[in-house]
Formats: structure tokens, C-alpha cells, sequence
């Protein structure tokens, strides 16, 4: 297990460096200058030039991007060009929104997944099963700002029950903040849920055909059993690897649904960063994404280790 | 009592309280569009920051009035040399920031040279450029010299770029601003709000809000559902007017329609061929059609306008007659000037709505003339990086906000490089003119050069509109300057 993991961790630092070269390049060659963009169109030359100066835009690429990766070594993200604040704190900001929102979606995409998979797998062909294909079919096909924007009308415009939008903070109180949290999050988890419950259903119905479920079901044991013990292991390899990737996508690709219920999360928040070319913000915002992938990737590795020990003497 | 009459009496206490509580309503929730980047007004270009702030919780020498006149604000009178290079101005007394010091004159004379200093990040600059010294020459007395008379340095002092800072504040005003105004910064929830509260020490009259807070949406879909939820008591610039006939056959709402200081364009590279040629510009104008473009794009909110000047000025001059909408006449323009079977341009579009609607409605008007366009949409950076530093361009379409800005038709290396000796002389003139009936007529006839040169296709003046809950009163209908001024805003009883 140990050889394992050192050469995950390996494979994880590699693909950081790779990765922050690759971001640096690419927001290299974006055209736009943050300067003029912060300074507008009625702005006189030298102000802009003075503006350049002080954003340390006058020096040479390798030299920033040299400042940059030792700032993210040491945890400094660096100073925003738009906010004039440290990209740190408007990430942490920013991250008490995008990370509860992204679990509390997380959970209940498991919550609703794993029993309707379950459940769709054992009584394969039934009545249940056709309406679980159906209606996960139909979940995946609705766009999820569509239904966001139906329950607005619904929740929030008719009946009034939830704000259309907008996030009071934490320090309005637990249930403040997950009451706005709640539409968002069920708009997020309607898909993903969708998509969950499918990959469930049939991994499932791979292990269950498989001979140790015959071998398990012939000494004795009950068909609940034979899939609590053998099957649902078994079939949560390729489950976790959805979950894994849901979750990295949850945390920066909300920013449609954040939209919608304007919520000031990370995905809003790099739009707007290469829009305003705030490109120290979108450098460090995104690194510290491919950094989420790859720790969630790593977790997952582990945990298929977990419950599959063939993995571990494999590699 | 019997039960049911206790339980009615209480019913009726409980609903009394209620409907107190209603009627003392005391703050406002203002839905805007824009998230300000930082809180200091005179460094940025961003129009959100003077949205919130501007004579809100910031006061300039002077300020703008709801219909754009300029009146007095911190300096309650001023007194102008005959040669009109010497402003003297006489602040108020009693005036504290909201720290609790007192406005000085030293104050005012920080402000303004910082704003003027060779590292100044100052987004408009160029208002300062006249100021020869400032000097303080008692506690509430300052002196301001320009290098030559000035006729609009007033209308300039009472820009949001132009306001007063106290010198101890610079180093954290991007996240706490202290001003005089009549509302104090509380507290910035970033990427969701900024609520002020009001100043109790005010140096003028209390306004009736205790608490007003801006919140930030820019989803059109949000808007409507914010305003519609009830979570929202007013949209000012409301992002989607699609929305805006719903609005005003809705009882709880009030639709604000009024006129911005946006003049919006078909800017024209001038340098570009063939459009160096008059004939080929006067074309493209009168392949306009103006008024479908405002139905079309803006819903029929919008003024046809012939000229770079905003039409509720009093110095306005209805030049459209200048360039009538006649397909006809412009493809026989164009076939005189050498291009009988019109050519191929491009039209960059930035992100606002008015461009990128507007802009496909032009391209099918242009290509009735025959000039075919290719369409390109563009982000606001790189906007300014191919068409207004680059002149990378053949036609763009923008909505040019700043007030009185017919000046920059007097720049050649302006993004649309027009350069016109004669015109520069007369802005150069008007600069220096104190006299109101003289500045009048150069501004006539300036609007009227431009105009006649076809220098680009005048559209429309961009209209505000906001929706404001029916019992809100006191919002801005017109945007003189970008502020949401809540000094005078109050709810009905």
C-alpha cells in the first residue's frame, strides 16, 4: 500500500508542474491588457503606464512566472489586479460558498443514487426499473438551469417560500445559509444524480452476473446478502470514479447555477477574472483547481485500493 | 373575555405591530448589475463603484444634481476671478469624515493633487489637467489656480473621480471608505452586496433611509426573479427590458424610464479605407434606420440622435435630419465615391446588449446598401486591445457614458482617428470660454462639425431603466453621472 501511494504522489507532482506551465502559457497568449481594462476608455497613456508599473506587468514572462510558482509554494496566491486584494482571501471567500454547496449537491446526488440504483439493479426489468431508466434518462437531459429557473418561479416567486437568490454568509446562521443553499444545490444534484443513479444500476448488474455471486449464493448465503457482502463492493469502482469527477466538477462548474441564483462562488468568480483579465486570478483560481482535481483523483486512487486490495499488488 | 375574543385581540395587537413595522420601513435593498472591483472611486474607471458610493458616502467640491446640473456640495459658494483662472472655494463649515475628523482645506488640496500627480491612477485625469496649484489659504478657504480659464471646471469638480479623501484614509480605502457623505460604508459581502448606513453627524440634510444595501446581479433571469420574489425593492439599469412591459402592468412596480449620458454609436475607423472618404461614411449613417435599431435592440427605449451630445442638454441640437434613414440615396453615395457594388468591413461588438443586438440589425441594414460586414463578438479587453488601442477595425458599436465627452472628437489618435484641425481648434476654444452664450454656440456648432462629417453613424442616446417597487420614492429616473444617489430616496407611509 505505501509503494502505492508514493507512486500516486509522485504521478500527482508531476502533473502540478505540468499544469502551472500550461496555465501560465495559456494566459500568456490571451490578449487584453488588465490595466486599460481597469482604467477604461477616457484614460490618458501615462496613467495606464503607471497602473502596468505598479501591477509588475513590465516584467519579462519567465521572471513572473517564476514569482508566481514560488508565491504558490510558500501559500501566495498573489494580490488581484481588479479587487486589490490578496487572491487568498477572495478565494476563501469565495470557497465558503462553491465547497458547501458542491458537498451538500454531493450528497444528495449520493443520497438519491445509490438507494434508486440499488434498487433499479436487483428488480432489473421490473416496472421500478423501467420508471428509474425513464425518469434518470429525463434528468439528464433537462438542462439544470432550466429547472433551477422553474424552481425560482416556483419556490421563490409564487410561493415564496426561499429567496431567489443570493447568499446572506455563514455568520447569518447555519439554517440561513443552508436554506440558500438548498434550490441550488438540488438544481446541481438533479443530473448528477441522474447520471449516478445509471452507472449504479448497471455496475451493479455486471457484479451481480458475476461467478462469486453464484459461488456466494450457492453456500448459502440470501441474495440480500450475496450483495452486501460481494456485490456492491465490487460494483463501487467504477461509482467512486464518477463521484470523484462529479465532485471536481461540482466545485468549479456550478458557475451557470451560480448565476441563476447569483451566488458569489469560484466558478463565478474566475468568469468574471478572465473577463476583467484579472489573470493572477485566474492563474492561481485555476491551479488551485487542477490541485482539487488531482487530490480527488488521489483520494479515489486510494480508496479503489480500499475496496478492490488486487490494485494494490498491481502496481 | 372569552377565549376567541382574547385570541382576536391578540390577533389584532400582532397585526398592528406588523403593519408598524411596515410603515416605519426604513431601508432599501438596490439591485444593480455590477460588483465594484475596490471601493475607491478615484482610481478605477469601473462605473459600479460610483454607482455605490457617489454622493453617497463621497462628496466631490461640487455635485450633480438628479437633472445634471451641477450645484454646490462640499464647498458651499465659490468665488471666479476675472480671467476666470482663480476659483476660490469656501467649504462648509462642521463637516467631519467618518472617522470623525474634521474636512479641512488641506484635505481638499490632497485630494485633488494626488489626482493630478504624474503616478496618479486616476481613470479620468484628464479633468485635472487645467490645475496649475492648490492651495489651502485659510481652514475652510481653498484656492484653485488653473494655467488658463476653464469653462466646464466646475461641471468637472463634480465628477465621482473628482471627490474628496482624507489623506490618513488612502491606504485602505479600496475596502473602507471614509467619506462625508450622508451614508457611511458598513459592510461588503463580496460578490453578493455592500450596505451603507446612514451618518448620523451629517453636515446636510438626514436622508430617510437608515440602512440601504446594492446588491450585485447580472443574470437578466436573476434580476426578474429577485424583483419579482420580493427579495429586491428596486433595479436601477434593470438588465433585461424584455422584462419591462411585465413590470409596468404589475401594480407593486414602477418602471423609471429615463436618459443616460450614453451616446451610442457605429464608431467608424476614419483612417480605414474606404471609410476616409465622406461619401462612404455618410452612407453608412444613412443606412441607418434608427428607430428599428431601438425597437429592435432596446425594446423602444432609446433617442434617435444625429450628433455625439445627449439630447435632454439644453445646448442639444436634433441633427438626425442630417443623415435620414434612405437606402436609396446611400447606395448612390456609395456607388460615387467608387464602390457601385459596396464592400466588405468588419464590425467588432463588445459584450453590452445594445451592441451585440444592435449590431446584427445594422449588419442587415448595411447590407441592403451592399457593404457586407463580418461579425465579430468581442470581450471587453480584447475590445480595447484590437479596436481602441489597435485600430484593428472597421466599424464598432459603443455607448460612449461619460457626460459632455463631445471632446474626444478633438483627439486624432481617439479610437475612431478622426482629426480635423477645425475641430480642434473650436473644442480648444470652447475649453477656455466662460461666457454661457458662447460656450452654447461652440457646442452647437460643434455638434454640427461632427455631424456633418459623418464622422460616425449617431444612433441612440441609451435609456436607464429601472423598476422600482411602487411605494419607493426618490430614485434617480435620469443618470447624469453613474450614481444611485440615495440622499432623497424614501418609502410612502
Amino acid at each position: 500500500m505505501l509503494r502505492y501511494t508514493v507512486k500516486r504522489l509522485g504521478s500527482l507532482l508531476a502533473s502540478l508542474v505540468v499544469a502551472s506551465l500550461v496555465i501560465f502559457a495559456c494566459i500568456e497568449v490571451v490578449p487584453g491588457d488588465p490595466a486599460s481594462f481597469m482604467l477604461g476608455i477616457n484614460a490618458q497613456p501615462d496613467t495606464v503606464a503607471a497602473l502596468r508599473e505598479e501591477l509588475g506587468l513590465n516584467r519579462a514572462p519567465h521572471e513572473r512566472y517564476i514569482a508566481w510558482v514560488s508565491g504558490l509554494v510558500t501559500g501566495d496566491f498573489g494580490t488581484s489586479y481588479t479587487y486589490r486584494s490578496p487572491v487568498s482571501e477572495i478565494v476563501v471567500e469565495r470557497l465558503a460558498i462553491s465547497l458547501p454547496l458542491a458537498i451538500y449537491a454531493l450528497s444528495l446526488t449520493i443520497l438519491v443514487a445509490f438507494p434508486v440504483g440499488i434498487l433499479a439493479a436487483t428488480r432489473r426489468g421490473s416496472l421500478t426499473d423501467i420508471s428509474v431508466m425513464a425518469t434518470t434518462q429525463l434528468g439528464v437531459a433537462i438542462p439544470n438551469f432550466w429547472f433551477a429557473l422553474l424552481m425560482v418561479l416556483v419556490f421563490a416567486v409564487n410561493l415564496r417560500w426561499f429567496s431567489a437568490g443570493g447568499f446572506p454568509g455563514w455568520d447569518e446562521g447555519f439554517l440561513a445559509a443552508v436554506k440558500a443553499l438548498t434550490l441550488p444545490a438540488i438544481a446541481l444534484a438533479l443530473p448528477q444524480a441522474s447520471i449516478l443513479a445509471r452507472v449504479m444500476r448497471s455496475s451493479l448488474l455486471d457484479t451481480l452476473s458475476e461467478d462469486y455471486i453464484r459461488t456466494a449464493r450457492a453456500k448459502g448465503l440470501t441474495a440480500r446478502q450475496a450483495l452486501r457482502r460481494h456485490a456492491l463492493r465490487n460494483a463501487l469502482i467504477p461509482v467512486l470514479t464518477i463521484i470523484g469527477l462529479q465532485f471536481s466538477f461540482l466545485l468549479a462548474g456550478a458557475i451557470i447555477i451560480e448565476n441563476v441564483f447569483f451566488l458569489p462562488g469560484l466558478g463565478r468568480l474566475v468568469f468574471q477574472a478572465i473577463s476583467q483579465r484579472d489573470l493572477i486570478v485566474v492563474e492561481s483560481v485555476v491551479m488551485l483547481l487542477v490541485f482539487a482535481v488531482i487530490i480527488v483523483n488521489f483520494l479515489v486512487d486510494l480508496a479503489y485500493a480500499w475496496v478492490d486490495p488486487r490494485l494494490r499488488s498491481r502496481t | 373575555m372569552n377565549s376567541i375574543q382574547q385570541s382576536t385581540a391578540a390577533f389584532a395587537v400582532l397585526a398592528l405591530t406588523a403593519g408598524g413595522a411596515w410603515a416605519a420601513k426604513s431601508d432599501a435593498t438596490i439591485g444593480i448589475q455590477l460588483e465594484p472591483p475596490h471601493l475607491d472611486p478615484t482610481s478605477a474607471a469601473a462605473g459600479a463603484i460610483d454607482q455605490v458610493l457617489y454622493s453617497n458616502v463621497f462628496e466631490g467640491l461640487t455635485r450633480f444634481g438628479p437633472d445634471g446640473s451641477v450645484g454646490p456640495g462640499l464647498a458651499e459658494s465659490w468665488e471666479i476671478s476675472e480671467d476666470g483662472t482663480t476659483y476660490t472655494f469656501n467649504l462648509h463649515t462642521g463637516v467631519k469624515f467618518h472617522d470623525g475628523t474634521d474636512l479641512e482645506a488641506t484635505d481638499v488640496v490632497f485630494s485633488l493633487d494626488r489626482a493630478r500627480a504624474e503616478d496618479s491612477q486616476n481613470a479620468q485625469k484628464a479633468l485635472f489637467a487645467g490645475i496649475e496649484s492648490v492651495e489651502a489659504t485659510g481652514p475652510t478657504t481653498v484656492v484653485v489656480t488653473l494655467n488658463a480659464p476653464q469653462g466646464n471646471f466646475l461641471f468637472n469638480m463634480a465628477w465621482g473621480d473628482a471627490v474628496i479623501v482624507a489623506p490618513e484614509s488612502i491606504d485602505d480605502i479600496k475596502g473602507n471608505p471614509v467619506g462625508t457623505g450622508a451614508f457611511r460604508f458598513s459592510e461588503w459581502k463580496r460578490g453578493d452586496s455592500i450596505t451603507i448606513v446612514r451618518n448620523a453627524d451629517y453636515w446636510g440634510a438626514a436622508p430617510a433611509l437608515e440602512q440601504a444595501t446594492f446588491k450585485f446581479i447580472s443574470e437578466p433571469t436573476a434580476a426578474f426573479s429577485a424583483m419579482m420574489a420580493g427579495d429586491i425593492d428596486a433595479f436601477y439599469s434593470y438588465p433585461a427590458p424584455e422584462n419591462l412591459v411585465q413590470f409596468e402592468a404589475d401594480p407593486r412596480f414602477t418602471v423609471l424610464a429615463g436618459n443616460t449620458e450614453g451616446e451610442t454609436i457605429l464608431a467608424i475607423n476614419n483612417k480605414m479605407e474606404p471609410f476616409g472618404d465622406v461619401r462612404v461614411r455618410k452612407a453608412v449613417s444613412m443606412a441607418i434606420d434608427r428607430q428599428a435599431i431601438i425597437d429592435g435592440a432596446m425594446f423602444g427605449y432609446g433617442t434617435p440622435i444625429g450628433t455625439h451630445f445627449a439630447p435632454h442638454h439644453p445646448d442639444y441640437v436634433d441633427l438626425t435630419g442630417n443623415a435620414p434613414h434612405d437606402p436609396e440615396a446611400a447606395k448612390a453615395l456609395l456607388a460615387e465615391a467608387g464602390y457601385p457594388d459596396g464592400f466588405e468591413t468588419t464590425l467588432k461588438l463588445p459584450p453590452p446588449s445594445y451592441a451585440r443586438r444592435g449590431g446584427e440589425i445594422i449588419a442587415a441594414q448595411l447590407r441592403e446598401i451592399g457593404i457586407e460586414t463580418e461579425i465579430s463578438n468581442l470581450e471587453w479587453a480584447q475590445w480595447l486591445e484590437q479596436v481602441f488601442r489597435g485600430y484593428d477595425y472597421g466599424m464598432t458599436i459603443v455607448s460612449h457614458t461619460e457626460p459632455m465627452d463631445i471632446g474626444i472628437y478633438a483627439r486624432p489618435t481617439y479610437y475612431f482617428q478622426y482629426d480635423n484641425p477645425g475641430f480642434q481648434k473650436l473644442i480648444s476654444e470652447l475649453s477656455v470660454e466662460n461666457d454661457p452664450a458662447r460656450r452654447s454656440e461652440l457646442l452647437k456648432e460643434a455638434q454640427r462639425t461632427i455631424s456633418e462629417d459623418y464622422v460616425n453613424g449617431f444612433i441612440f442616446q441609451l435609456a436607464l431603466t429601472s423598476v422600482v417597487d411602487a411605494r419607493l420614492n426618490g430614485i434617480w429616473p435620469d443618470a447624469p453621472t453613474q450614481a444611485v444617489d440615495l440622499t432623497g430616496v424614501s418609502w410612502t407611509e
